[in-house]
């Protein structure tokens, strides 16, 4: 049996049986080639996102294996992009899987020269207390002519138009119960 | 379209291969040309003379849809007697105010009466606020024939009288033959039949006039009868996947969310006043206590009640222009401490990277969270000035923070792309690291400062304290919840925190909370509806069950107006939504834009109230008469028609008015934001416009550090044609120096026909196109074009004007990095002389009606 | 199995590029350098080991019919370029390790656990389509994403292409799909547009490429060979001719050993 089948791998045989005379169709196909899948078929989960570049908002499909991003691609059940991507879009995968993404929190000191890494609880404590500190050193409860303003001026945002509506959303209701006006993204700009 | 938003011009190309006919306009040739059947180059910062042109067209040659005009249209109605046009006065509409700065509208109101717009200036900064002035339910006269010399047609055709083809070919470099084409083309798809469409992006809204160019559109979009329809319609190409959510729900200074405006220091003095100046007793608008009471409810919980004014008085006011340059130019007078830029990299994307450098120098503190560092976040060791030693490092003081931000496949929520549909993005893999959501820090955040004030009794902190802030966390990094925010944004019933299923199930008495009218209905029944994902080719194309579109699943604005009066579709071709008589209410293919059982018939009476006083056959529910505007009786800073202005840095005077920038524009009078002449600076004689290329992201962030974009295009380059070429001896392939006034930038030369002279009034203009995706970090790495420009701004909406600017280019890398900001004035002053961008009325304009002053201090002193 | 492939009509390419970033991440491919070529809006200059998809950018300065624009005679050609898959292939021909198939779905494919590198192919293609790769010394082309054919995947670039330009399928009914399209174009008195390599008519050389393209002016101006030829076909007329060279040196020798008898 085993001698039988080894014959029948046998190149020659294998070209006479299927024909291809040539030897460059199936009888020269190595065990790689034949055992090729496309590597999505592996993933774990398809999970369906929406392109983060442009508004147009194209479906994506990520598919996700041992909890890494395998391939990112258009979403075929999209009625806005039938499964198409734009060269960004198709970027996507280097965008959120490249080496150039900043892993840590990093912090300049005042008139330093080089950032460093710092604890991530510690910088968002920092930065609440320098909120703290900056809206009580510039609140203003009225104006010079007396119009009451309830605000500070020494606080401003930028950003959004790449955020969420739930961020968005968190962002606007904190910062006006804090009292900061100047709230802006690239909508304007 | 094909360059930037390559996937939606997949059905332009649709439509083209069903026979449509593709028009596109533009300085340049583009990709978009490429496929196009008529291209037809334009001076860049003239299309409103382009369209001015078109609209006159349309009337001169009576192709205007009468009945669509005469019934969804204010047409017909008369305008005030004091009304003077800009043909009138030399460019200036009546009302100008010279002691303020800036126009008083009375006369621009209907005769006897005043209506609220659904959008724009609601109220004035320094005006009367309309509605003190008794907001009406609409004009109360009309004349039906059209020819009373006051009625909105007869002003609207008078006013674009002059811009002939003739003149658009002078002004705008556009030969009559090719002008003609598109009027024709644009005539003959308009109708009952047939309906054109126009897409616009930035190009249209970067301007000094920018808000008029969008306003010339919808005039001509209500002639021809194209708005409401399927197929027609002004369509905004937004650039960044959420950019229409965060105006909805805004990161914005003058809006809450759902448009309602912030509350500004001179009059809303009491929720009661800010009730009464923003509502509308007549329109949809009629319904704001309801968004307003249900947005304190959402924010202040138990703690707003009816007594308390729902705590109105903790939100901070307004008063004045807070917008984007208007804070940087007080930052750079150290009037701003603390800044936080999430996912926006001003000193690249914005306008006078310098002077935003210069900004940040100031700040106490600085807070950026991107996915890399960008220009932005190094500002402090990576610049120009640094380079030419004008900066050190050490001698800046402001403290940085950057927080490495998690990407859309590592958080829950929802993108509103740029047809205001909400699509949820679901959560695939953990962030890495430190890398975490803007969600995941504000709410921290937020945690954070109500522990360090817990027990304050200042008044200025009681609204951060009774601030309601309690979203479900999970995992070890405690994630809050998106969707539990989401069901904040569509609000529920306070009683049992059940959600509610639509906002006309919103009240006024606080039984409701609601974060966001617009998008209440989003999490309707309980369910999260924009991850409603049924395949698009498993319903029909208007794919209502995919995702949700605000407002109530709408996919198309005020689509009442794609039936006839009678509520019959105005043809089989283009049948979307109409009246069912047999059932009484509006049925079609899109969730009707309409009072669901309001009969094409109803009429309102004498004494009606609220949305009872649309008539069934008013269309534009938003706006206090129900009426489509063609000409605006309020709501805009700069008048109630689009007019033709030079943008603030121009290549030749205007030709049409004495008049000869925007009167109401803003500008920035400072050392350190130079202007140049108004028009013929021989210093800089080329105009200059910025755009976006397919290969790259806005400001770089999302694609300078991509290697399979950057390959794409991988460095700095100006565009230019092979006649300037000559004449400054450029080369393919070699470099280029561009200067204004504010900085020179060196770039790469693309000798290319695409960017063609245009022939204006004899002259020849030369363009230079600018791509500004670089900057000095990256994979790829250039300057930035925004350098170059200054900070000028419409007065509607605060946008800068850098489509259309001047500047000088020369060959070789002549360069020295220099900026005004850091390194003095680049080029010797010019006098102004004969060459004023305003009338004399106009010119006496006290500096600071925005509250911008002159530049108190210089780098280093 | 039937045979697939691709037919790219150039007259609706918008030169986005996503068939080059599609190709590259679904292959997880290497740039290919970043340098400004001045050439248009083309970077990538060719096709190479490392980009399977290439987008050509021609100004002509020659109107497209059917078009106007105020820039008077002029019109931007776009096209997205591709290995061929040649019904007659001459880098298959030319490899000598059989590294290089004919897949079941006729394309033409280069495995890599095969390939050792010789460089036979690289010449052998009439195209330049394939190339070796700095770094490991192999040679290397579009698979026709082989891998995702065999998971029964249409090719990523044809998924990700916005406007149809590229299009994936039975190569039969391609063919009649891109006939229909050409016939409409001719109707509409888009004359010059023809069909390149769409069958061994036209192109002997090949006998048809499975990857075949509509376009609207001479190959030249898309940088594509007028009448490419499989090396291996012109084998027996140069077999003849070297064979007539070695007789005529032959006689050559002979002669002039003869001569220098003389002398």
């Amino acid at each position: 049996m085993g001698f039988l089948s080894s014959l029948s791998r046998w190149p020659v045989l294998q070209q006479i049986r299927k024909g291809d005379v040539h030897a460059l169709r199936e009888t020269a196909r190595s065990p790689r080639s034949e055992q090729l899948r496309p590597r999505t078929e592996g993933a774990d989960r398809v999970v369906q996102s929406i392109c983060p570049y442009c508004a147009v908002g194209c479906g994506q499909l990520v598919y996700v294996k041992d909890e890494k991003i395998l391939d990112i691609e258009g979403d075929p059940d999209s009625p806005i992009s039938e499964g198409c991507l734009c060269p960004k879009g198709a970027a996507t995968f280097q965008l959120v899987t490249g080496s150039h993404r900043v892993q840590r929190v990093l912090h300049r000191r005042p008139h330093g020269t080089e950032w460093e890494e710092v604890p991530l609880d510690w910088a968002l404590e920092q930065v609440a207390q320098r909120v703290k500190r900056t809206r009580e050193e510039t609140w203003e409860e009225t104006t010079k002519e007396g119009r009451r303003v309830h605000r500070t001026m020494g606080i401003a945002h930028l950003g959004g138009a790449t955020l969420d509506n739930e961020e968005n959303y968190l962002i606007k209701k904190l910062f006006t119960a804090l009292g900061i006006v100047q709230v802006e993204n690239q909508a304007r700009i | 379209m094909a360059e930037c938003h390559p996937v939606g011009f997949r059905w332009v190309m649709a439509a083209k291969s069903r026979g449509a006919k593709v028009i596109h306009v533009d300085p340049r040739f583009t990709r978009t040309s490429a496929v196009a059947d008529l291209h037809v180059p334009i001076r860049a910062g003239s299309d409103i003379a382009f369209l001015g042109g078109l609209i006159r067209h349309v009337i001169e040659t009576e192709r205007y849809f009468l009945e669509y005009v005469l019934h969804y249209t204010n047409a017909p109605a008369l305008i005030c007697e004091d009304f003077k046009d800009t043909e009138d006065l030399d460019g200036l509409f009546s009302g100008w105010n010279e002691k303020d700065g800036q126009y008083d509208p009375a006369s621009w109101a209907y005769e006897g009466t005043d209506v609220g717009p659904a959008a724009g200036n609601r109220e004035h900064f320094t005006g009367q606020p309309y509605s003190e002035r008794g907001t009406q339910s609409g004009a109360e006269r009309f004349d039906f024939t059209l020819q009373h010399p006051r009625c909105v047609f007869q002003i609207v055709k008078r006013h674009f009288s002059r811009y002939t083809p003739e003149l658009v070919e002078e002004v705008c470099g556009v030969p009559r033959e090719l002008f003609l084409q598109v009027a024709e083309a644009v005539c003959a798809n308009s109708g009952r039949e047939r309906t054109t469409a126009f897409c616009y992006a930035v190009g249209w809204t970067q301007h000094s006039t920018g808000v008029q160019y969008i306003r010339s559109a919808s005039i001509l979009q209500l002639l021809l009868g194209n708005v409401g329809r399927p197929g027609g319609g002004i369509m905004a190409l937004r650039g960044h996947a959420s950019i229409q959510g965060s105006t909805d729900i805004p990161t914005l200074y003058d809006i809450l969310p759902g448009y309602l405006p912030m509350p500004k220091d001179k009059h809303d003095t009491s929720f009661e006043q800010y009730v009464k100046l923003n509502g509308s007793p007549s329109g949809w608008w009629s319904e704001f206590p309801k968004y307003a009471v249900s947005l304190l409810k959402a924010w202040f919980g138990a703690a707003a009640t009816k007594e308390n004014g729902w705590r109105f008085d903790d939100l901070p006011r307004l008063s004045g222009d807070h917008s984007h340059m208007t804070t940087v130019s007080a930052m750079a007078d150290g009037e701003v401490k603390g800044y936080f830029l999430m996912g926006e990299n001003p000193t690249v994307g914005s306008m006078h990277g310098a002077l935003h450098r210069k900004a940040m120098r100031k700040l106490d503190w600085l807070v950026v969270r991107d996915f890399a560092l960008t220009e932005s976040a190094e500002f402090w060791r990576d610049a120009p000035e640094i380079e030419r030693g004008e900066v050190r490092p050490e001698d800046v003081p402001t403290e940085v923070f950057f927080f490495p931000a998690a990407t859309h496949t590592e958080k829950d929520g929802s993108f509103t792309n740029t047809q205001r549909l909400l699509q949820w993005h679901h959560k695939a893999v953990e962030p890495p690291g430190d890398c975490r959501s803007e969600l995941h820090f504000t709410y921290h955040l937020g945690r954070r400062l109500k522990e360090l004030y817990a027990g304050s009794m200042e008044p200025s902190d009681q609204g951060l304290l009774t601030l309601t802030w309690d979203y479900p966390v999970s995992g070890e990094s405690e994630e809050p919840s998106a969707e539990a925010v989401l069901q904040e944004i569509n609000g529920f019933r306070v009683a049992d925190r059940q959600p509610v299923g639509q906002f006309t199930d919103l009240k006024d008495d606080g039984s409701t909370a609601c974060g966001c009218w617009i998008y209440c209905g989003s999490y309707a029944k309980g369910v999260n509806q924009t991850a409603r994902r049924k395949p698009g080719r498993e319903q029909p194309c208007v794919a209502l069950e995919w995702g949700w579109a605000w407002p109530a699943n709408r996919h198309m604005l005020y689509n009442r107006a794609s039936a006839d009066p009678e509520g019959r579709p105005w043809s089989e071709r283009k049948r979307y939504v109409w009246w069912d008589e047999e059932k009484k209410h509006w049925t079609g293919h899109d969730t009707p834009d309409f009072i669901a059982d309001r009969p094409p018939s109803y009429r309102p009476g004498k004494d009606a109230k609220g949305i009872d006083t649309l008539a069934g056959d008013n269309p534009f529910v938003m706006q206090g008469d129900g009426l489509g505007w063609l000409y605006a009786p309020s709501g805009l800073a700069d008048g109630p028609l689009p007019t033709h202005y030079e943008p603030q840095e121009g290549v030749v005077e205007n030709f049409l008015y004495g008049q000869q920038c925007n009167p109401g524009r803003m500008e920035w009078l400072r050392r350190d934001n130079p202007y140049h002449r108004p028009w013929d600076d021989p210093r800089f004689p080329c105009l200059i416009t910025t755009y976006r290329l397919t290969e790259h992201h806005t400001a770089g962030g999302m694609s300078r550090w991509l290697t399979w974009l950057s390959e794409l295009q991988p460095e700095m380059f100006c565009e230019v044609s092979p006649q300037l070429a000559r004449e400054k001896g450029l080369t393919n392939g070699g470099w280029a120096t561009i200067t204004t006034a504010r900085g020179e930038i060196e770039a790469r030369v693309l000798v290319t026909e695409r960017i063609p002279p245009l022939r204006i009034k004899g002259r020849r203009i030369q363009q230079i196109g600018l791509p500004y995706h670089w900057g000095s970090k990256g994979r790829v790495r250039g300057d930035a074009a925004n350098e170059l420009i200054s900070f000028v701004a419409d007065p509607n909406v605060s946008i800068q004007e850098s489509k259309a600017l001047t500047g000088a280019i020369e060959a070789g890398r002549r360069s020295r990095g220099r900026r005004v900001v850091t390194s003095g004035p680049l080029v010797p002053a010019l006098s102004s002389g004969g060459h004023e961008r305003d009338l004399p009325v106009v010119g006496h304009k006290p500096v600071g009606p925005h509250g911008i002053s002159e530049s108190r201090t210089q780098e280093g002193d | 199995m039937a045979a697939v492939g691709f037919f790219t009509d150039t007259t609706i390419c918008i030169g986005c590029k996503a068939c080059e970033v599609a190709c590259k991440e679904w292959n997880q491919l290497p740039d290919d350098g970043l340098r400004f070529t001045g050439m248009s809006y083309d970077n990538t200059a060719a096709l190479g080991a490392s980009t399977w998809r290439h987008v050509s950018f021609i100004e002509r300065p020659v109107p497209l019919t059917g078009q106007e624009t105020g820039l008077g005679d002029f019109s931007w050609l776009l096209q997205s370029d591709v290995c061929k898959h040649c019904h007659r292939a001459g880098c298959l021909e030319a490899c000598p390790t059989g590294a290089i198939i004919r897949t079941e779905f006729d394309s033409v494919y280069v495995q890599p656990d095969i390939c050792n590198g010789c460089g036979y192919c690289v010449v052998s293609c009439p195209f330049g389509v394939i190339d070796r790769r700095e770094d490991d010394g192999r040679a290397w082309k579009c698979t026709l994403c082989y891998d995702r054919l065999k998971g029964g995947m249409e090719p990523a670039c044809a998924k990700a292409c916005p406007t149809d330009s590229i299009q994936f399928g039975d190569l039969d009914e391609l063919k009649d799909r891109a006939r229909g399209r050409l016939e409409r174009l001719h109707r509409h008195g888009v004359t010059e547009a023809y069909l390149y390599g769409a069958d061994a008519a036209g192109q002997p050389g090949t006998e048809g490429l499975n990857a075949f393209f509509l376009l609207l002016d001479k190959p030249e101006v898309y940088n594509l060979p007028p009448d490419p030829v499989a090396p291996a076909m012109e084998a027996k007329p140069a077999w003849t001719s070297m064979a007539f060279a070695v007789l005529g040196m032959a006689a050559a020798a002979v002669g002039a050993v003869l001569m220098g008898r003389e002398s």
